[in-house]
């Protein structure tokens, strides 16, 4: 490595983080405000990419055109930040924050099906910097004048924030009810204006960042959760609700991704920002500048104790789904055995983000992990395909053992996102190791054995391994062991004053979530003969937690009840309309809106309120 | 000036409320007596629109205020001052103050930063101070005066005296009388009596969510089994 060369590739690295920052930087600031982990904030990036484009090609290719393109379609994201808060998030700011979440999972599906009408779906490469596109000579090496100014951009831009925060009274508000709100509101000041306006800025913040970057990246339908990891990984390396730190985060992360590539590394990109994060947060849990959360103000009541499972209707219901093959057709069972997959997986996630109150935002790394290992276990190694199966679950578990270790460390967002971390390293060595997992292709030709080769055979088996799963998760909430886990997510201080080791229960529990998550993902790759580094993706694990909060987190069939509702609405969308993801998107907001207890809960509520006295 | 007619209230399920009526008149304080867990913060919350009431009228200079939320309640002219302080720690005294600034009003008192530190001095010597780098007394000054900068007619003080060092409850004291001096009204909820002797017009004793006595603190003073029965520990 020459002087030169690293010189050139820390600036890269420099021009890369000014973007980060500013995504970062608008997430950070309306958690901080509204405690909403905002998963659309990656769209309103992308949203910007998207209407600066749209606007230089209309305003035309000149500096001036560029400049007004670029500012006006962070306005407008900006303007789209208050949409959504207005006509959304609030709503439901007195649901639990787990719904919250919902809903921007709803809003994602949402704005990327609005972008793939308004844009469509091909790569849209702008144009470059109309002025600024010559190249600056610094050492020998030619780097573009654009990329040296974004380098400018971002201190300036941490610059004028920090004086928004700190020296107006916008700022003195924004910071008071980062700490209380409802004190701030029993002050006269109105939370509503206060939060809308917060979502302005904080979306401006985004678009400006994908606007931004036009002359260095195309516009893609795919960057909405590319983006949205990146910038938790920021957010939360420097440190939940400091400006500064997600600087420093930034810039950490930009330069070493720009040296990756750089120097030959191009495989480690995808992995490097998460190994930083990892190691930060197992060293520094609360990020480089952050401060140990402050006990935030219970707003949400704490969850309603949950009753065992009724035998019989549970068995009946068993009954009832053993016998669809008998007069259902081919396309029924499939879809049947996608859905007891998912129940499987979404009541594994339930265990460990409902009960043992560890919200993971990567559980999708289990189920893909354990699609992969029953499919190599059968390629690659010769197992028996029934054999190969039934080990796969504890491949799955093994990970979980060792992801667990470090995430069982960390509570709350901390802990979702370092999970959403070890998901993501997971992704990519899956989707690099060609040799081994046949990247971006998949496996292929993992056909079950041939007296589970019938559509109904394998949907009988599926059925009877996903419910003994469930059964064996469901047992495990209602012994010792099962109200430990509410214990401690109700008061870990208390449970560990009355002597019970509260890391190692959620550690055992991390891992048997994963296992059986695992063996979900284990039956799902033998059903479909193939398996696809999707299967391990952020948009699996939003699937498993789309399922678990919209049938309820709060109750215990809520999962299967979401799992079997969301398998057969995507199925039945996508099968009448290319813009499934709005409808499906749109349905879950009218749920979130409707029934702020989720689906199950929601009916449960209206049950009892109707029912005869 | 307030006046609170038959006002339930819930926590969750827990029905903590069961009818309170009782009412503050212009330029009056009136303390709300009663022990731990009596239902006097309670009380202050409903009003302020905190805890939902769920039955009852709330009537504020006027105006049913108990359906409102708290900002609205709070731009009326009704200032809160709760129990635990609940200081902005992050921010400066001076910052402190500006959250709570609302505009001036007719017919209360009006108060900028100059006037509070007069009435609070130690406040004045401590103006960049980080709320959180702040001692108990000097916290609960600070909220005081955090309250006042919404130029209020009448403020809701939850415990103002808990915790507190005794020469520091002799200060609030005086600055309670000071703000009846200047025409507030005040409801105080509080547990020491003394200190209630000390600054109030009137009283109430409110015991498992329902008012039990209402007088003036003459006749609380001459009776002896009413204070030993709700009020002695």
């Amino acid at each position: 490595m020459t002087f030169a060369s690293f010189v050139i590739q820390l600036l890269n690295g420099l021009a890369a983080a000014s973007s980060l920052f500013l995504v970062s930087a608008g997430l950070s600031l309306i958690f901080g405000v509204t405690r909403i982990v905002n998963f659309a904030h990656g769209s309103l990036y992308m949203l910007g990419l998207y209407g600066a484009y749209s606007l230089i090609e209309a305003l035309g290719r000149t500096p001036l055109g560029f400049w007004s393109a670029v500012v006006l379609a962070a306005l407008a994201v900006g303007l789209a930040g208050v949409v959504i808060e207005v006509v959304v998030l609030r709503r439901i700011y007195r649901s639990p924050e787990l719904f919250q979440l919902l809903a921007t999972f709803a809003i994602v599906l949402v704005i990327k099906d609005v972008a793939l009408a308004a844009w469509g779906p091909e790569d849209l490469v702008g144009p470059r910097a109309p002025g600024l596109s010559f190249p600056i000579e610094i050492l020998g090496r030619g780097i573009p004048a654009y990329d040296l100014m974004l380098i400018v951009v971002g201190p300036v831009v941490l610059a004028l924030m920090w004086l928004l925060l700190a020296r107006t009274r916008w700022g003195a508000l924004v910071r008071a009810a980062t700490q209380d709100r409802e004190m701030v509101g029993a002050l006269g000041v109105d939370q509503a204006r206060l939060f809308t306006s917060v979502f302005f800025v904080g979306a401006a913040l985004a678009g400006l960042g994908g606007a931004l970057q036009i002359p260095r990246e195309p516009a893609t339908l795919d960057l909405d959760l590319s983006v949205i990891a990146d910038a938790f990984v920021v957010t939360v390396v420097g440190g939940l609700g400091s400006l500064g730190g997600a600087f420093l985060a930034a810039v950490l992360i930009g330069v070493a991704k720009a040296f990756c590539i750089g120097f030959g590394f191009s495989k480690l990109t995808l992995v490097v920002e998460f190994v930083i994060m990892g190691v930060v947060l197992v060293l520094r849990p609360y990020g480089l500048l952050g401060k140990a959360p402050a006990t935030p103000r219970a707003i949400g009541e704490t969850p309603p104790p949950l009753g065992p499972p009724r035998r019989w209707p549970v068995a009946a219901w068993l009954v009832l789904f053993a016998l669809v093959p008998l007069v259902g057709d081919r396309y029924v069972t499939v879809l049947l055995t996608d859905i007891v997959c998912f129940a499987l997986f979404a009541v594994s996630l339930h265990f460990i983000m409902g009960p043992a109150g560890m919200v993971s935002f990567g559980h999708a790394a289990y189920f893909g992990l354990g699609a992969y290992a029953g499919a190599l276990l059968f390629k690659k190694a010769g197992l028996p395909m029934e054999l190969a199966l039934v080990l796969a679950p504890f491949v799955a578990g093994l990970f979980a053992v060792v992801y667990g270790w470090f995430c069982v460390r960390l509570s709350g967002v901390y802990l979702a996102m370092l999970t959403l971390a070890f998901a993501q390293i997971s992704w990519s060595i899956v989707f690099q190791w060609d040799e081994l997992t046949a990247g971006s292709n998949g496996l292929v030709g993992v056909w079950p054995s041939a007296w589970l080769s019938g559509k109904p055979a394998y949907y009988w088996m599926a059925l009877a391994l996903c419910g003994i799963g469930i059964a064996i998760l469901w047992r495990a909430l209602f012994s010792p062991f099962g109200y430990v886990l509410r214990a401690g997510r109700d008061s870990p201080l208390r449970a560990e004053a009355i002597g019970i080791d509260l890391r190692a229960y959620q550690w055992a529990a991390f891992v048997l979530a994963g296992t059986m998550a695992g063996l979900a993902g284990s039956i799902f790759a033998f059903s479909k003969g193939s398996i696809a580094p999707s299967s391990v993706s952020i948009a699996q694990s939003t699937d498993g937690l789309v399922m678990v909060l919209l049938g309820g987190v709060e109750t215990l069939t809520g999962p299967v009840v979401g799992a079997a509702i969301f398998t057969w609405l995507r199925d039945l969308l996508a099968r009448e309309t290319d813009f499934w993801r709005a409808a499906l998107g749109l349905m879950i907001l009218l749920i979130v809106v409707v029934f702020p207890q989720g689906l199950v809960g929601g009916l449960a509520a209206l049950y009892a309120r109707w029912r005869p006295a | 000036m307030l006046r609170v007619t038959d006002l339930h209230a819930f926590y969750g399920l827990a029905h903590i409320l069961h009818g309170v009526s009782l009412e503050a008149k212009a330029g009056e304080v009136v303390a709300l007596l009663g022990r731990n867990g009596a239902g006097k913060s309670t009380a202050i919350k409903a009003i302020m629109g905190l805890v939902p009431p769920a039955r009852g009228e709330v009537t504020f200079a006027g105006a049913r205020i108990d359906r409102l939320p708290p900002y609205r309640i709070a731009r009326l002219g009704l200032g809160y001052v709760p129990e635990e302080r609940r200081i902005f720690t992050e921010l400066s005294v001076m910052e402190n103050l500006e959250v709570g600034r609302q505009p001036a009003r007719q017919g209360a008192p009006t108060w900028d930063e100059d006037k509070l530190f007069k009435l609070f001095p130690n406040l004045g010597r401590m103006r960049e101070r980080p709320g959180g780098r702040m001692s108990g007394g000097e916290q609960q000054m600070l909220t005081i005066a955090r309250t006042l900068m919404g130029n209020p007619k009448c403020v809701l003080l939850d415990e103002p005296s808990e915790g507190l060092a005794p020469i520091i409850v002799q200060e609030m004291a005086h600055s309670i009388r000071a703000l009846k001096r200047e025409g507030l009204s005040v409801l105080l909820c509080e547990q020491n009596l003394r200190f209630c002797e000390a600054i109030a017009d009137r009283a109430y004793i409110i015991e498992k969510g329902q008012i039990r006595f209402g007088g003036t603190m003459a006749e609380l003073a001459a009776n002896t089994s009413l204070r030993e029965q709700y009020l002695s520990v």
